[in-house]
């Protein structure tokens, strides 16, 4: 099992990084490689909360089955309208078949595969793959026992950390059901939109490390041991809980814990089997960020995170960056120029001074991105990247995805 | 001159509560708020609540212990915020010692692992304990002695997805708690949270999404009885251009050589290059306006107050919250 880490965005180890550095360009991130590279079945698109994780991990998912892939993506929490698109706005935890997919073979494609792929999608319904996870390892009356307990309901509806896992725990199934069938030759995840991305491998050990607890491990001794083991410091733990929160939590927490005893070996396995998953060599990690401070901030630790634990990067992806207008014309020339018209009060030269505003705006918002992408470039000089421009409209259609999976592959070498 | 609680559009509002969609800024506002507030005098509690250190990093100082820090002053003597970044597992023990004086089952709570138990998976016994403490924060009592009073506090809050939830502490702990202190304590927090005294506002962006969320959202705390506050639009890119200039600008019937000349005249040398890119980012700007007053009539429509920030174009730091505090002020939030 990995080593326990408490479940901040806060950094735990030391820094990794090349220590002394010039400055650098990232290396170019070649989507389409990843895409086209058979022995990837993997692809889990991670990143902070609010950099576009659902959006990129649909447009990858949708490239790579126009290029021939048996595609399924399973995002978390796509908007409205996107979902509706995919054809997946019923929550039923199955994949289904995303209409308008185009798998005619593309005459101008050098892939010999295009036109064979396909793409299926599916959104998380994290109580119910809880639910069939409780029902597949548990006789029916113990499962319906353990599904009536409060202490399960909240649990599987609203414990922080809840989705990560379950999304940990689809992906698995998947990935079975995938090599068993041979339905899918790729998975692409989309991962839950947490604060840290993190999050997301920390799941798997958080549950873990609950189902290891003293407390729990104390619930459980009358029904392994001799009751000596319940000590008089147990008797006062039994007391003072009973004080706060009354006799009938600890008799509910009680028969949750007897009733989910025997599973917790079959959950510790699936767990560390995910874990596995993710470190073998046919999985692909994209970290997704934008080019903010906080944002990239995470994306390092993240990077280094994978690092750690060994598990495959294969490059950062920035979003909605925005795009430099060019020209000679700096920021401060514009700026220059802007107060001097306005201070001519020059009624009919508006539209230059708003323009020249505008301009030195934008430059300045240029300049800052591309200050701290050098700077994350600096720090992981060997991530591949790739920068993607902020569109004007929000994606909801699969020619959205696909503009976006274009401009995805069609970097600045 | 501590004025009576409250902000001019909100009136008797002690705790002020922010969310928000994941990267909207609603930590930035709840920065500026805070500062907004103690500018009108007043002594104000920033508190947030996911172990981020997100206040540390925004005001430039020393990450932040389980203890109310004073991180910025009025430069005239008047006015003060003090930050505190809640965690569960502190806040339980301050709460045990607090009010059952448990002694030595204390202890023991401690080391068979129940604290850490209670804080990670017990249901919703971490949210009852983050807003416990700003129930407590909210009215200090003789139990934690020589503790500040505050004006005012606002709470960084989980973002609106998750909000409702986070909120409605009652609803978390029913078939839990039934009977017990736990449930009278989690009464007492429901009762102000869903008073008059508070106000739960929503930080959005001028993009589809957001926007729904924040509709969604405002739905969902109605329904919820928890008591909305006002909408604020973060990163609204600049006003230059008017309606006639953008109009324009889309319609293609901008006079470039005018413009050429302009430029010349105050000294930017201006090629028909220039003048093209500045045209095309013109249009591009009119077009992204166009698509953001589409959003924003969404936002009117759901009929609350509305507040509007302007982006930063140099990134968000010390200045940058004090000038989105002035607009905060200027606007009535605070």
């Amino acid at each position: 099992m990995p080593t326990p880490r408490p479940r901040s965005s806060s950094r735990t180890g030391a820094r990794v990084g090349p220590l002394a550095a010039t400055a650098t360009t990232a290396p170019t991130l070649d989507v389409d490689a990843i895409l086209d590279d058979l022995a990837i079945r993997i692809i889990v698109c991670c990143g902070s909360g609010g950099v576009g994780k659902t959006t990129t991990s649909a447009s990858i998912a949708l490239r790579a089955a126009e290029r021939g892939r048996k595609v399924v993506v399973l995002t978390i929490d796509p908007a409205r309208r996107l979902a509706q698109s995919m054809g997946i706005e019923v929550l039923d935890n199955v994949p289904r078949p995303v209409p308008g997919v185009s798998t005619a073979p593309d005459p101008t494609s050098d892939r010999a595969q295009a036109g064979s792929g396909s793409l299926d999608a599916m959104m998380l319904d994290m109580k119910r793959t809880f639910d069939e996870v409780v029902e597949s390892q548990a006789s029916p009356e113990k499962a319906r026992q353990i599904l009536n307990n409060p202490f399960y309901i909240a649990l599987s509806s609203s414990f922080a950390g809840t989705q990560e896992y379950m999304a940990m725990e689809k992906l698995g199934q998947l990935d079975k059901d995938a090599r068993k069938s041979g339905r899918w030759d790729l998975i692409v995840v989309d991962t839950p939109p947490s604060r840290s991305a993190q999050d997301f491998l920390d799941a798997t050990e958080r549950l873990s490390s609950f189902l290891d607890g003293k407390f729990i491990r104390l619930l459980l001794a009358p029904a392994r041991g001799p009751a000596r083991i319940m000590t008089a410091g147990f008797g006062l733990v039994t007391k003072a809980v009973t004080t706060i929160v009354g006799g009938e939590v600890l008799t509910d927490l009680q028969a949750f814990v007897a009733a989910f005893d025997t599973l917790f070996g079959g959950f510790r396995q699936r767990a560390q089997r995910t874990f596995e998953l993710l470190q073998a060599r046919g999985t692909a990690f994209l970290v997704i960020a934008a080019p903010e401070p906080d944002a990239l901030r995470e994306a390092a630790y993240f990077v280094e995170r994978l690092r750690e634990e060994k598990m495959p990067l294969a490059g950062l992806v920035i979003n909605r960056a925005s795009t430099d207008p060019g020209g000679e014309l700096s920021a401060a020339g514009a700026m220059a120029g802007y107060e001097r018209l306005k201070a001519k009060g020059d009624e009919t030269s508006q539209l230059a001074a708003g323009l020249l505003r505008l301009h030195a705006d934008r430059k300045l918002i240029v300049e800052r991105e591309a200050r701290l992408r050098g700077r994350f470039a600096k720090a992981h000089p060997d991530v591949p990247t790739a920068v993607l421009p902020a569109l004007s409209t929000d994606v909801h259609d699969l020619d959205g995805l696909r503009l976006i999976g274009g401009l995805l592959s069609d970097q600045p070498a | 001159m501590v004025e009576q609680l409250g902000s001019p559009d909100f009136p008797g509002v002690q705790l002020h509560i922010v969310t928000g969609k994941g990267g909207t800024g609603k930590s930035t506002v709840a920065a500026s708020l805070a500062l907004a507030l103690a500018s009108r005098g007043k002594t104000v509690l920033l508190c947030e609540t996911e172990g981020r250190q997100g206040i540390s990093q925004m005001f430039d100082v020393p990450p932040l212990p389980y203890e109310e820090r004073l991180i910025a002053k009025g430069s005239t003597g008047i006015g003060d915020v003090y930050a505190l970044a809640i965690d569960a597992e502190s806040a339980l023990l301050e709460y045990l010692d607090m009010y059952y004086r448990l002694g030595r089952a204390g202890r023991a709570l401690d080391r068979f692992g129940v604290i850490e138990f209670a804080t990670t998976i017990a249901p919703g016994v971490r949210d009852v304990l983050l807003t416990g403490k700003v129930y407590e924060a909210a009215n200090r009592n003789k139990r934690n002695k020589n503790a500040r009073t505050y004006d005012a506090i606002v709470l960084d809050a989980p973002p609106t997805g998750r909000i409702s939830q986070f909120l409605n502490v009652n609803s978390e702990l029913a078939g839990l708690a039934k009977v017990g202190p736990i449930k009278s304590q989690a009464d007492t927090v429901t009762t102000l949270l869903r008073s008059r005294r508070t106000a739960i506002h929503l930080v959005t962006v001028l993009e589809e999404m957001p926007v729904q969320e924040t509709a969604d959202g405002v739905h969902e705390l109605r329904a919820g009885g928890l008591p909305v506050g006002g909408v604020i639009v973060n990163m609204v890119r600049p006003q230059d251009l008017d309606q006639q200039d953008r109009d324009e600008l889309l319609a293609d019937k901008v006079d470039r050589l005018a413009i050429a000349k302009q430029l010349n005249n105050i000294g930017v040398p201006a090629d028909k290059d220039l003048v093209a890119r500045l045209v095309d980012e013109g249009v591009h700007h009119a077009e992204r306006r166009r698509l953001e007053d589409g959003q924003r009539e969404l936002i009117e429509a759901i009929d609350i107050p509305t507040y509007e920030l302007q982006q930063l174009a140099g990134g968000v730091d010390l200045a940058g919250l004090y000038e989105l505090a002035e607009d905060l002020v200027e606007q009535g939030l605070a």
